[in-house]
């Protein structure tokens, strides 16, 4: 090593090849007595060739495995600021309650009158819900925040067809998650673009002059992925509401307004919540994601199946309803009744930290990114004027002339010992940067980030273009192929002799 | 005769009545290394702006929309091969499509070669 990071952190450095290449024939973690000869009922269809298993030892397993787990970084290894990805830590409380036996040992399936407390649960994680947003209605099932949106998409769609209206044209503003238009066209609507204005929100005349009888609704993200709390949104929900239109929004940045601004009283018809954002809940290959979606009246009637009720004899997950309930709902998303492991997690995580302790948490996310947009846009150039909500966003003309790019300061950022930052993200912003700290954070672990982007950002402007083109240095792997990666994809692996 | 250029990066090499189609040098370059193309059906009418082929580099996915109004009559099978001929050529082997256009005063809406370079510079103040 010829160098020396600013803050002394060294990548991993373990090699580790793969469990197939490190396997002896004949090795084995176990000694079991030879099996009886058994007669085959197979047919002659009985596999008569090796099944390829490596032969290895307990401790070669274990420490394949834990090496493994080394490389990962995830949350609970350092500073994970993905910006939009909320990645705040996992309470091991939340752990503690879901490996609780009478909770990790449920089976869908059992008898109803066996798992009251589950539909319990289920039921006060919903209050909760609906307190925290205002609305009066929610979904619980949905798994993933992707799969929220289809609910409440799927919800307008309902609902404009119960109307008899062919309404298909869905207002979408420009920095939106990529989810959203995907979402639309999925629903068999036409996405139209909404600009934004100079300092980031939604170009409220642009948006008016696009309204029209048929329009199906706009998804709007609030606080915005920019960072920013759209000023406009109770005008923005009264134009689309008397366009006869859906208001959708994205939930996914709940976690900057949470016990401070209720949807509801923004204008709002229909929001997915992350659990695994907002609430907590493991994400990132950590664990499924969960997108309960909160309805407005308008639109609560064609929630989907399958919901908690309470009657006189207990609660009950009810599977089918239809208008003599009441109800019309558009259907079913998901198995059973939807990730029981996150809402224990997500339940867990509200009442452990009670109104007044969510409140104080979105409160210490939006200081954070703020404290962070203040330190460092005393180098870094801000896409927008002002403060931002949880996460502040940075445009590339910091590195106009170094040479550098965005993806090469991320890469360096890697030897720096943390996970970089959302990049190129939102699109609307040349070069992006979408840092989220999270209320997870130290004042002293986001002062140890700024410090060591800021002396990046000094290396860069001194002409050291050439270290951040090689970066990263102290990673397993370097910089990767991603060209050939994606050209002359190797989806399988074969033994170096086969 | 000279080509025309779009605000969305296409280029277009008009001859009679039918225009070559594809993404310009800059564009490309703003993409980087493209790993798929996805082409229209030769047959398939488009409007002016409609979605017309995708291309997919290491950053990003793009839509690459028609610059007028026409039916596809060839499309550069070449690239499903080999993408990479968008990088290495793209004003050149690497065209996605030829439309025959149905309404030729539409190309007065588009820029000239130097029109679209001070376009380009004017994007990256």
């Amino acid at each position: 090593m010829t160098f020396q990071t600013h803050t002394g952190n060294r990548g991993l450095v373990l090699e580790e090849k793969l469990i197939f290449e490190q396997g002896e024939a004949g090795r084995s973690g176990v000694d079991l007595p030879d099996p009886e000869p058994v007669k085959s009922r197979m047919g002659g269809l009985e596999r008569d060739s090796d099944i390829g298993l490596p032969g290895l030892s307990e401790p070669q397993v274990v420490r394949h495995f834990t090496r493994l787990s080394q490389k990962n970084f995830g949350i609970d290894s350092g500073f994970f600021p993905l910006g939009s990805c909320t990645m705040k830590h996992n309470p091991r409380l939340n752990e503690k309650i879901a490996r609780l036996p009478g909770i990790a040992d449920l089976h869908p399936m059992q008898p109803e009158s066996t798992v009251q407390g589950a539909l319990e649960l289920i039921d006060q994680c919903a209050h909760w819900l609906l307190v925290l947003t205002g609305m009066p209605a929610v979904a619980m099932s949905p798994a993933s925040g992707a799969q929220g949106e289809l609910c409440g998409m799927m919800a307008i769609r309902a609902a404009l067809d119960a109307r008899g209206e062919n309404r298909r044209r869905v207002l979408v503003p420009e920095s939106a998650h990529g989810t959203n238009p995907a979402t639309a066209a999925a629903c068999g609507f036409t996405v139209d673009s909404i600009p934004a204005t100079a300092d980031g929100r939604v170009d409220l005349a642009a948006f008016e002059a696009k309204l029209g009888d048929d329009v199906a609704g706009i998804m709007l993200t609030n606080p915005n992925t920019c960072g920013l709390f759209e000023r406009d949104v109770r005008k923005i929900a009264d134009l689309v509401h008397a366009a006869g239109g859906y208001f959708y929004c994205d939930g996914a940045n709940f976690n900057a307004i949470v016990g401070r601004v209720r949807p509801a009283d923004l204008g709002i018809d229909a929001m997915h919540i992350n659990l695994h954002k907002t609430f907590s809940t493991p994400h990132g290959g950590g664990g499924p994601g969960s997108g309960p979606v909160v309805f407005s009246d308008a639109l609560a009637p064609f929630a989907p199946i399958p919901y908690v009720v309470k009657t006189e004899n207990g609660f009950h997950l009810v599977e089918t309803a239809d208008e003599k309930d009441g109800k019309k709902p558009f259907g079913r998303l998901k198995g059973f009744h939807g990730q029981m492991g996150m809402f224990v997690r997500a339940l867990s995580y509200m009442k452990s930290h009670g109104a007044d302790g969510l409140r104080q948490a979105s409160g210490d996310a939006v200081l954070n990114a703020n404290y962070l947009l203040a330190r460092l846009k005393t180098k870094l150039s801000v896409a927008y004027p002002g403060y931002c909500m949880h996460e502040a966003l940075f445009d590339d003309d910091f590195l106009k002339g170094t040479g550098v790019s965005t993806l090469d300061l991320a890469k360096a950022i890697i030897d720096e010992g943390f996970h970089p930052m959302t990049m190129y993200f939102p699109l609307v912003v040349h070069g992006a940067l979408l840092i989220e700290p999270t209320e997870t954070e130290t004042k002293e672990s986001i002062d140890q980030f700024c410090d060591a982007v800021l002396s990046l950002v000094a290396k860069a402007e001194a002409g050291d273009s050439e270290f951040f083109k090689n970066a990263p240095y102290l990673t397993p792997r370097r910089r990767l192929d991603e060209t050939a990666a994606a050209r002359k994809p190797v989806l399988r692996w074969t033994p170096a002799n086969a | 005769m000279a080509k025309k250029f779009s605000k969305e990066h296409e280029w277009l090499e008009i001859n009679g009545d039918v225009a070559t189609v594809g993404i310009t040098d800059h564009a490309q370059q703003a993409l980087g290394d493209i790993v798929y193309v996805e082409l229209p059906e030769v047959g398939k009418k488009l409007a002016k702006d409609g979605d017309a082929a995708v291309v997919e580099s290491v950053k990003a996915a793009s839509d690459v929309y028609a610059p007028v109004d026409g039916e596809i009559v060839e499309a550069n099978e070449e690239l499903d091969a080999n993408p990479a001929l968008v990088n290495e050529s793209p004003e050149n082997d690497g065209w996605f499509f030829k439309i025959k256009m149905s309404d030729a005063s539409q190309l007065d809406d588009l820029m000239d070669e130097a029109g679209y370079k001070a376009f380009v510079e004017g994007l990256e103040d």
